[in-house]
């Protein structure tokens, strides 16, 4: 069914002369100016490194190294446990001095397991993977290989292992690389094309490679002016006709993976599918240049750049940042806080969550850290009753009626939130911002969810009660049913004994040797205890 | 660093409830002053006694019912019902039949139901109706137009006042000389006579389209309305489905039997057609909520509105439309939800 559905349509798609519309969608201002002022810079070694051996999709990896050893910058501490997995690297060298449970930036706030370096400022690099020069004479799967150990993954945000996308099969029409970049304050993709567009074709021409397709386009959104100078420069120097820039017009959520397959082939992504089912496999421009130098240099994902923004912050702007750094630390490289720094959050003012502290470490999905004040992030104002405006259906990238679907989260009628699509939410925000009632839709959005799988684990964890509590039921009613059915076969036995004088000894014999092998068994066991 | 608590998405609507609100009430105010220019200031004393009586039955309910009440007011949403109500009276109405629809509408057509967004009939409307079947006399009685050539006099603001004080004209003043039919009425009342169009359109009462005057006020309105969608207060469903919804059936009148059917022109400029459209329908609460149920609401307003006006026992037929329509909603909106991205149907 994939292999048709990638097959179909695929000629009319992608011209950079037709660009179709995702419904909704709403125009932000972008603050993006504040942090693009000045060039990436690049953020000292830490004095210690705290790392979670989950920073992806999947299972947490598992720690290869132990409290008290050395390790150097690039050396694997986590292997990935699972097919859906990373692994996690040190990112400076020094000591291990604990793995623990420790804050890690997430919305729970909630601690999980860490591996934490006491770094000795020597920055001593490992020297484990070749560089893949050659690449173009190695196969996918070892291109594959390469990505997997490297803990690749992506870097837009979701951090899902790069690995596993590439094992998309065969057959696909087109690479996207996603430069769109729509959320509010995050500029870490745009300062990435302006300093270093070649490392992201050189990542685009080996994930060509690794998929074995020939077609890939790179789109940015329109208020990217400067990026799209340095890529068409780069692209001209590379003179690659596998490659191409699409500029998409500036309108959020457009960089939603499905928001933007939709802008640039017209195709919708399925509901309950994934890109490749239609063809397509998008990555981050950032995913694009790591895959670049873990291919080329043999260097494992162990640093990042991240967006420092807002008011908030005294010397907003762009840093790499090794992984595992202390959210404070890099506050500190930028200056550290300003008076009125009010809010500390991860990701973009739309879809970022607050931090509940500045110890959390950043990690591979920190693109952004946006330190606001109140003038940045306005209080929100109390809600008024929903008029059923539809603004929100207006800006629905999913097609949703909000409005609706509001009303069953809030009387948490669940079953019928479901059936309006709560699945289908994805969170972007967008209701939220054209509310004229000021109404908190997502959060409601996001406790519905929370709710049906919270009911869902019940559900689960009371029918796994019940079957047992049947099954005992039923294996007492066969014991006893057994019971009887013995005690009947004896009676009879006995019966039939009365009349035969021989039977009835070997049957008496057999009584006293069964009570003697009981007695023994209890002498036995005494003896033993 | 204090860290209080912000949940994304962290960036604000621009818009609210009271601007919303506000914009439609300024959207009013080019039809505002053509209505008092072509039919004297009474326009002015109905609004300003339905404002006063919403604001002071919704501050009363709000106190009954242990909210807030100045939260609430600042909404808006109490002020735009009663303008809405006072527009759909007639200029001469007593203060307190135009007192009563505002307390009717604020009190049972909405507080009742739970105040803001939980009504489900248009309030304004419901006021309208209530007052349509207690008043049959006083809803009826309107003024000609002034300023449009028409000979009937001009009632000064005296009598204006002395009428919505008491609820009688003063001595020596009858409504014989001072009254005059809608168009909307005169060409019913002249139709159930058996005159034809072409005659009764011969009638010194008639302009371009509608009736002198009143074409202009519907003008008016429309321009408020396109306001409304430029700011993007309103979307084009419902005024295009009410105004294809009112002009389809009386176009295939019109062209079957022009003798006993006015044009579309004329059901378009007539009575409240151009309120409902723009300021009456599109009231976001008792409509139905996604784009298509919206056309589909629109549609249904203007089809009954010319089945009422040229078949029912009311020269308009615009709040019973209204009325009937939203108790379609919850079926409109169970039919029309759009497909969600992804899915097949």
């Amino acid at each position: 069914m994939a292999e048709a559905a990638r097959k179909g349509r695929g000629g009319r798609t992608l011209s950079a002369a037709r660009l179709f519309k995702f419904h909704g969608g709403v125009h932000l201002e972008g603050h993006k100016d504040i942090a693009t002022a000045r060039p990436i810079q690049v953020a000292g070694v830490p004095s210690r490194l705290v790392l979670p051996l989950n920073q992806h999709v999947g299972g947490p990896a598992e720690a290869l190294v132990a409290e008290g050893d050395k390790v150097l910058r690039g050396q694997p501490i986590g292997r990935p446990t699972g097919y859906v997995g990373a692994g996690v690297h040190a990112s400076s060298s020094g000591t291990v001095i604990a793995i623990r449970d420790h804050p890690v930036p997430h919305p729970s706030g909630l601690t999980a397991p860490c591996v934490v370096i006491q770094t000795d400022g020597e920055d001593r690099s490992w020297d484990g993977y070749d560089p893949l020069s050659n690449y173009r004479t190695l196969n996918g799967p070892a291109l594959r290989a390469r990505v997997r150990e490297a803990g690749l993954v992506g870097l837009g945000g979701a951090a899902f292992p790069t690995a596993v996308k590439l094992s998309a099969g065969s057959g696909l029409k087109a690479l996207i690389l996603n430069g769109a970049e729509c959320e509010p304050y995050i500029c870490c993709d745009d300062m990435l094309l302006r300093e270093r567009a070649s490392e992201v074709i050189a990542g685009a021409q080996a994930l060509l490679h690794a998929l074995e397709i020939e077609r890939c386009v790179i789109a940015i959104e329109d208020d990217k002016p400067e990026a799209l100078t340095a890529l068409n420069a780069a692209l001209e120097q590379e003179a690659d006709p596998r490659l191409r820039v699409v500029v998409v017009p500036c309108l959020y959520p457009e960089g939603g993976e499905k928001q933007l397959i939709q802008v640039l082939t017209g195709e919708e992504v399925p509901a309950s599918g994934v890109p490749p089912d239609i063809g397509y496999l998008v990555h981050n421009v950032g995913t694009a240049a790591a895959v670049a130098r873990a291919v080329l240099q043999g260097e494992p994902l162990i640093s990042r750049i991240v967006t420092v923004t807002g008011s908030g912050v005294a010397r907003p702007g762009n840093v790499e940042v090794r992984l595992g750094t202390p959210v404070a630390d890099v506050i500190d490289a930028c200056g550290g806080y300003t008076e009125d720094a009010r809010h500390l959050i991860m990701g973009g003012g739309m879809m970022g969550f607050p931090l509940a502290s500045a110890e959390v470490p950043v990690i591979k999905a920190t693109n952004c850290l946006l330190i606001a004040t109140e003038a940045d992030i306005r209080p929100r104002q109390p809600a008024l009753p929903c008029i059923r405006c539809g603004e929100c259906a207006v800006a629905c990238p999913a097609h949703l009626l909000p409005q609706q679907l509001y009303w069953h989260a809030r009387s948490e009628n669940l079953d019928a939130a479901t059936e309006t699509g709560l699945f289908d939410c994805i969170e972007c925000g967008s209701c939220d911002v054209v509310c004229p009632s000021n109404i908190p839709l997502t959060s409601y959005f996001r406790f519905a969810k929370a709710e049906v799988f919270a009911r869902e684990r019940e559900r689960v964890s009371s029918d796994l009660a019940r079957e047992r509590f049947e099954a005992r039921e039923q294996r007492l009613a066969a014991e006893a049913e057994a019971k009887r059915a013995k005690t009947e076969a004896r009676k009879k036995a006995l019966k039939k004994a009365g009349e035969d004088s021989s039977t009835r000894k070997a049957m008496i014999d057999d009584v006293v040797a069964r009570s003697k092998a009981r007695k023994a068994d209890a002498s036995g066991d005494k003896g033993s205890s | 660093m204090a860290l209080p608590a912000t949940h994304p998405p962290h960036v604000r609507p621009k818009t609210s409830v009271t601007r919303v609100m506000g914009e439609v009430v300024a959207a009013l105010i080019p039809a505002t002053a053509v209505y008092v220019w072509f039919f004297g200031p009474g326009l002015l004393l109905n609004m300003a006694v339905a404002v006063a009586v919403a604001v002071a039955s919704e501050i009363a309910v709000l106190r009954l019912r242990g909210r807030d009440a100045g939260a609430s007011l600042k909404d808006l949403s109490a002020v735009v019902t009663a303008v809405l109500l006072a527009f759909a009276l007639p200029p001469l109405t007593p203060w307190y039949v135009t007192a009563i629809g505002s307390l009717f509408a604020i009190v049972f057509a909405k507080q009742l139901y739970g105040g803001l967004g939980y009504n489900p009939f248009n309030p304004a409307m419901a006021g309208y109706v209530v007052l349509l079947i207690s008043f049959p006399a006083e809803l009826t009685r309107w003024l000609p137009a002034v300023h449009a050539g028409l000979e009937s006099g001009y009632v000064d603001f005296g009598t204006t006042l002395a009428y919505f004080v008491s609820g009688a004209l003063p001595a020596g003043v009858s409504w014989d000389a001072i009254g005059g039919a809608t168009p909307l009425d005169d060409l019913k009342t002249r139709l159930s006579v058996a005159e034809t169009i072409s005659e009764i359109r011969a009638a010194p009462l008639y302009g371009d389209f509608g009736g002198k005057g009143w074409e202009w006020v519907s003008n008016a309105v429309a321009l408020g309305g396109v306001w409304l969608l430029f700011r993007k207060v309103i979307r084009w469903h419902i005024p295009v489905g009410v105004l294809a919804g009112l002009t389809f059936p009386a176009t295939v009148a019109y062209l079957l039997d022009p003798g006993s059917h006015p044009s579309p022109g004329f059901h378009l400029f007539s009575g409240a057609t151009m309120l409902a459209a723009f300021f009456i329908a599109t009231d976001p609460v008792s409509a139905a909520t996604s784009p298509l149920g919206r056309l589909i609401y629109g549609f249904g307003i203007g089809l009954l509105t010319f089945v009422i006006r040229s078949w029912g026992g009311y020269p308009d037929g615009v709040a019973f439309a209204v009325l009937l329509m939203n108790m379609a909603v919850p079926t409109i909106d169970r039919y029309t939800r759009p497909r969600i991205f992804g899915h097949v149907s």
